[in-house]
């Protein structure tokens, strides 16, 4: 066993262990932290029914940003549909036999590659031409897609530049899965590919990403508009006036 | 007061180049200690304040999962910062909402999360300092927690909600904001913003029913304090006294008496306005609202109604219930609390009223949808209520009626300008150019549409007009209450 498998056997493991762990914490924070008064934002639905369709309309078709700004809405949107397609055609690593519908995607999942490309370059390029958004960006924000970029840049290396053994890749993630460690190609792309993607794994918990786990927590977005309707208390709300009268009484 | 300049109006509305500290030298005046002292605040600046702040900015995040995600969901997309009227009249970048967010968020990075701690500068994380400090005065106070930005954030992220925490922190160090502070105390001294006592608020109501006798030469009530009417009106105090406002009460009066409803305003709870929202102290708060029921059960009424405000009616819409209910004591039958233009559109479905649309022919009519009625409430059954039940009150009472442009009204309109505490002489210039992206939308209407009359439900909004519509060249006159044009309109029959 080479020294670079065990420090990627690792790594990956403690990747998986912080994006994992990590985000379920917050969540478990959001879910835990009381909100104590009613504030949707309008288009308020009156029913849970209707929360929940506009949280899918929302993380789905992001209505809210298509609203506001329709070149982010276009990067944005593309990016994350073409992440998503991307992160689905990598399931053949993690899987044998291959499940059909993955097999059916993955020249879907190779266009996607390029896509992400396209999205990420212009919502970067808005980084440097819209002064506004050059205003509020900080140093974070463009890492932030440096690393996603460049996570793109080099797998799509490895499918056009210079092949890597994916059987041999394959082998090595179908053995973290089962403890039953198998060595890893010494190949410098897949290894920077890797190595990238353990970071930002990594990160996932402690930076903006959180808005993937956050967007369903929004009260603005989660709560029914229903406050004559039915009595909300939660956290200071609960025990302030209220309470204290009714105790009293 | 520096002299400044009055926004010019372009054809078309155009999104400002981002001018760096344009309006840097905007503060309100800081609250004295004896505005402080009655709301439970430090009369000054503390000791060790930067430690107090910064545990008190820990709190008020641990209390509100709002907060927690907001804090923490911002990706810097950039949708919302052409989203401010602020922004859109200053060009100052701290006025677009993302960064007027980050001014807190910054801070709360350096203490509370894992990349602010160790990486301050990667993240643009800061340490709580004076200089902070003065740029959260500041800029705080250019917030008018409007929410039109969190109507176009993909998640949701409400700027109001960390203006009202900016606010409550630095209230919590004996830094406050002399406007809102000041009016609180008089609300908890004596009942109402305005600081009018009983005996002032019965000679105001003896003279509004001797006015509408001599006009109309009917019997129009103005009850205060009687116990066993079926409803209790609270409305905000600048009804009693402020043009356009009072022709507003005027029509609720005569609603009450041609639909034969009986009615009282109470001189304990004489004010519809809670400034504890703007500043975003629950205790203050839920102190204000507790009034309204106290006054209500000691009158035995059967049903609440709000009058026209804005801010009142989003306190009135979304928080009573949690503060001051459950409302047990209040007939079924009816939404507790209700809006009087939903008791007026009620009125006017059953054919309850007669309305005489030609008494408005002088006036081609446009309605200025306010922003804590569109974007914190609602009225009616239906989502959208708040939008199309005063429409529908109005176009009862005149012939003439036009919207302004689509995206300036309903859930994305612009803010008067001067709401969220900031109706105050010392931010004059944040008034007169907060107004712009409003004033904008109604020029085009004047062209185009020969609009006159710009209606309103809200308080602030009619006296932010009333100050700002000058500036911009057209009569303070322009501006009205809503169930003014149902005073004008309603024909009244002396009772037998």
């Amino acid at each position: 066993m080479s020294a670079l498998t065990v420090l990627y056997a690792l790594l990956f493991y403690s990747a998986t262990a912080m994006l994992v762990g990590g985000v379920a914490y917050k969540s478990w924070v959001y879910a835990r932290t009381p909100q104590p008064l009613k504030i949707p934002i309008p288009p308020a639905p009156t029913t849970r029914r209707g929360v929940v369709l506009r949280l899918l309309l929302e993380v789905t078709l992001f209505k809210s940003l298509f609203r506001a700004n329709k070149w982010i809405w276009l990067f944005g949107w593309v990016f994350h549909v073409a992440l998503l397609a991307v992160l689905l055609r990598h399931l053949r690593y993690f899987t044998e036999p291959v499940w059909a519908w993955v097999a059916l995607i993955q020249p879907f999942g190779l266009y996607a590659g390029f896509a992400m490309l396209v999205g990420l370059a212009g919502l970067w390029a808005r980084r440097f031409l819209v002064d506004r958004v050059r205003y509020i960006s900080a140093p974070s924000d463009h890492l932030m897609l440096a690393l996603i970029a460049s996570i793109a840049a080099s797998g799509l290396a490895m499918k056009y530049v210079a092949h890597t053994d994916i059987v041999a890749v394959k082998v090595f993630f179908l053995g973290l899965m089962a403890f039953d460690w198998q060595p890893l190609p010494a190949d410098p792309l897949l290894l920077t590919h890797l190595a990238l993607v353990a970071t930002l794994m990594t990160i996932f918990p402690v930076s903006k990403l959180l808005h993937a786990p956050g967007v369903f927590f929004s009260p603005s977005l989660n709560q029914v508009d229903d406050a004559r309707e039915r009595r909300h208390t939660a956290g200071w709300s609960a025990q302030a006036g209220p309470a204290a009268r009714a105790g009293g009484r | 007061m520096a002299a400044f300049e009055t926004p010019a109006l372009g054809e078309y509305p155009i999104i400002p180049l981002v001018r760096e500290g344009a309006m840097a030298h905007s503060k309100p005046f800081v609250a004295k200690p004896e505005h402080q002292q009655g709301l439970g605040f430090p009369g000054a600046l503390v000791p060790d304040w930067e430690k107090i702040a910064v545990t008190k900015l820990g709190e008020l995040v641990s209390q509100s999962r709002a907060l927690q995600v907001f804090l923490d969901a911002c990706v810097k997309c950039g949708a919302c910062t052409d989203k401010c009227h602020y922004y859109l009249g200053t060009g100052d970048p701290k006025n677009m909402p993302v960064a007027r967010q980050d001014l807190l968020r910054s801070v709360y990075r350096r203490y509370y999360t894992f990349a602010g701690k160790h990486f301050p500068k990667l993240v643009g994380a800061r340490d709580m300092t004076k200089s902070v400090l003065d740029d959260w005065y500041s800029y705080y106070h250019q917030c008018s927690q409007c929410r039109r930005c969190s109507v176009f954030c993909p998640y949701g992220i409400d700027t109001a909600e960390i203006s009202m925490a900016a606010r409550d922190i630095m209230d919590s160090v004996g830094v406050g904001q002399k406007y809102s502070n000041e009016i609180i105390g008089k609300v908890h001294k004596i009942g109402n913003n305005l600081g009018l006592p009983e005996a002032a608020l019965r000679n105001t109501l003896d003279g509004l029913e001797e006015d509408v006798k001599e006009a109309t030469g009917v019997d129009v009530k103005f009850p205060l304090d009687e116990k066993g009417a079926e409803v209790l009106l609270i409305t905000p105090s600048a009804d009693f006294f402020a043009e356009p406002h009072i022709d507003g009460l005027i029509g609720y009066a005569k609603v009450f008496h041609a639909a034969g409803i009986s009615w009282t305003l109470s001189s304990h709870a004489s004010e519809a306005a809670n400034f504890s929202l703007f500043i975003g102290n629950h205790d203050n708060l839920q102190k204000v609202a507790e009034r309204i029921r106290e006054a209500a059960l000691e009158l035995g009424v059967k049903r609440l109604v709000v009058g026209e405000c804005g801010h009142a009616w989003r306190v009135a819409y979304s928080f009573w219930n949690t503060l001051i209910g459950p409302f047990d004591f209040l007939d079924p039958h009816y939404p507790a609390p209700q809006h009087i233009c939903e008791l007026t559109y009620d009125l006017i479905r059953r054919g309850a009223l007669t309305l005489d649309k030609s008494a408005n022919d002088d006036k081609v009519v446009t309605f200025h949808d306010s922003c804590n009625v569109s974007r914190g409430s609602r009225m009616g059954d239906e989502p959208g209520g708040q939008f199309t039940i005063p429409r529908e009150i109005i176009r009862a009472c005149v012939n003439k009626f036009v919207d302004m442009a689509p995206e300036t009204i309903g859930e994305t309109t612009f803010c008067c300008g001067g709401g969220g505490g900031l109706l105050t002489d010392d931010l004059v210039e944040l008034r007169v150019k907060g107004a712009l992206p409003r004033m904008q939308a109604l020029q085009r209407v004047i062209d185009e549409q020969g609009v006159n009359y710009m209606a309103a439900i809200c308080a602030i909004c009619k006296s932010q007009f009333t100050k700002v519509l000058p500036y911009y060249k057209h009569s303070m006159n322009m501006i009205g209450s809503v169930h003014g044009l149902v005073s004008n309109a309603i024909v009244l029959q002396q009772k037998q």
